[in-house]
């Protein structure tokens, strides 16, 4: 049974396997971490000014449309073969996501809304944090949670790149014709990305807001 | 740059694989998302059921789907095409779907009231109300497939991926890499485009205008 002995490849090596988690882990840390950090403020700039959403909003579509394997692998003739590479290609996938969802996250907010607390004198800062952001967050962590799965889902290719994280057993599985290393990596993966899936739609559903 | 210049007959069929790939994955996910949403579409129960199903899914990143598929399928091109047609499918019935619930009940109910027939509904009512949303499903498929079509390279699936993994496989061939990431970008924004223009041609806007 191939799974089983998929199983007991990797309970054998469950320090490496760990390690390979934590790589992966780390790898959708860095690229969340500055995706969400340059995409939030720049989404709300570009719901507010058309001029910076023409560009940027279609430099992101495009960004987009580009197949993941194509970005991961441009990363090697600049940065070579390692972590730094395909970190910095990872971040660059996780950006059009967040950035499109935050964008229409401001721009859907009602103006009914904005103008009550106006009304009610509140000052800038009062109204982004306690009314627009508020509103917008459901929206922008649907953006973040399908940057997480893309990250989970491209990081597993920069093994290919040198980069580790859970795609080693991939990389392995193919070199030495082992189908049961292979199903390490690619049952792996698919939990981590079931479970990322089930925890950001759990936190999308307790920030939206009670109608 | 070089390599895409100076060997355009390679690049040229591999880029034909990866179309073929493509369009085998897309017509066959697309005959069977129609029937399928048509059929869940009626039923809320049914389109929670299926679409929850189909979610799960799309979760599951490709390439460990298509790895889930090896013991099924062997390593083989067949094994790419049913992640391919897999992923298709949760995009399509996805829009399919959203498309044929969009459509106002009142204007059913006014074909009916003119005499239409369920086939005449269909056909002159429905179906080109629904397309525009549908083809913009058709159009993400197509991108999706597109970028996981390459990840198939790895599992003998052909196509443009060929030419990333290769380059690589064999140290240094960064003109490998270039050929192949500016041929599968360029198919990528082209397919785009080729289906937002598909869009606006059936869209409502056009269609009103025209017949004023």
């Amino acid at each position: 049974m191939i799974l089983f002995e998929a199983f007991q490849y990797a309970a054998s090596r469950a320090t490496e396997w760990r390690d390979a988690l934590g790589q992966h882990l780390l790898f959708v840390a860095v690229a969340l971490g500055i995706g969400i950090i340059v995409c939030v403020p720049l989404g709300f700039v570009t719901a507010r000014s058309r001029l910076a959403a023409l560009g940027i909003l279609n430099a992101a579509n495009a960004l987009r449309v580009i197949p993941s394997l194509a970005i991961l692998f441009l990363a090697i003739p600049y940065f070579g073969l390692s972590f730094t590479s395909a970190a910095l290609a990872l971040t660059l996938l996780a950006l059009p996501p967040i950035l499109l969802n935050t964008d229409a996250a401001f721009r859907g907010i009602a103006p009914t809304l904005q103008e009550a607390a106006l009304a009610l004198g509140m000052t800038w800062r009062q109204r982004l944090w306690r009314v627009e952001l508020p509103l917008a967050l459901p929206v922008i962590l649907t953006g973040v949670r399908a940057a997480t799965l893309e990250v989970i889902a491209s990081a597993t290719l920069a093994a290919f790149i040198g980069g580790g994280g859970l795609g080693i057993y991939v990389t392995r599985g193919f070199a030495l014709f082992d189908n049961a290393i292979l199903l390490v990596g690619a049952i792996s993966v698919a939990l981590l990305a079931l479970s990322a899936e089930l925890l950001l739609s759990g936190l999308e559903r307790l920030a939206r807001v009670p109608q | 740059m070089d390599y895409l210049l100076q060997n355009p007959a390679i690049v040229f069929e591999l880029l034909l694989q990866h179309l073929l790939l493509v369009s085998v994955a897309l017509t066959l996910a697309l005959a069977l998302s129609l029937p399928l949403s048509v059929f869940i579409a009626a039923s809320s129960r049914w389109t929670t059921a299926v679409l929850g199903v189909l979610s799960v899914v799309y979760t599951i990143p490709s390439i460990a789907l298509i790895i889930l598929l090896i013991p099924l399928t062997g390593l083989n091109a067949w094994s790419v095409i049913i992640a391919l047609i897999l992923y298709a499918q949760v995009i399509l019935t996805r829009n399919n779907v959203a498309a044929l619930r969009g459509i106002d009940p009142a204007i059913v109910e006014a074909a009916r009231g003119m005499g239409m027939n369920r086939w005449q509904m269909w056909w002159r009512v429905q179906l080109p109300l629904a397309l525009p949303v549908m083809l913009a499903g058709v159009r993400l498929a197509a991108i999706v497939t597109i970028g996981i079509a390459t990840i198939g390279a790895k599992f003998n699936g052909g196509g443009l991926g060929r030419l990333l993994f290769d380059g690589i496989a064999q140290t240094g061939r960064y003109d490998k890499i270039w050929a192949g990431a500016i041929a599968v970008a360029a198919l990528a924004l082209l397919t785009n485009l080729a289906f937002v223009t598909l869009e606006h041609y059936f869209g409502p806007a056009r269609k009103i205008r025209g017949s004023l």
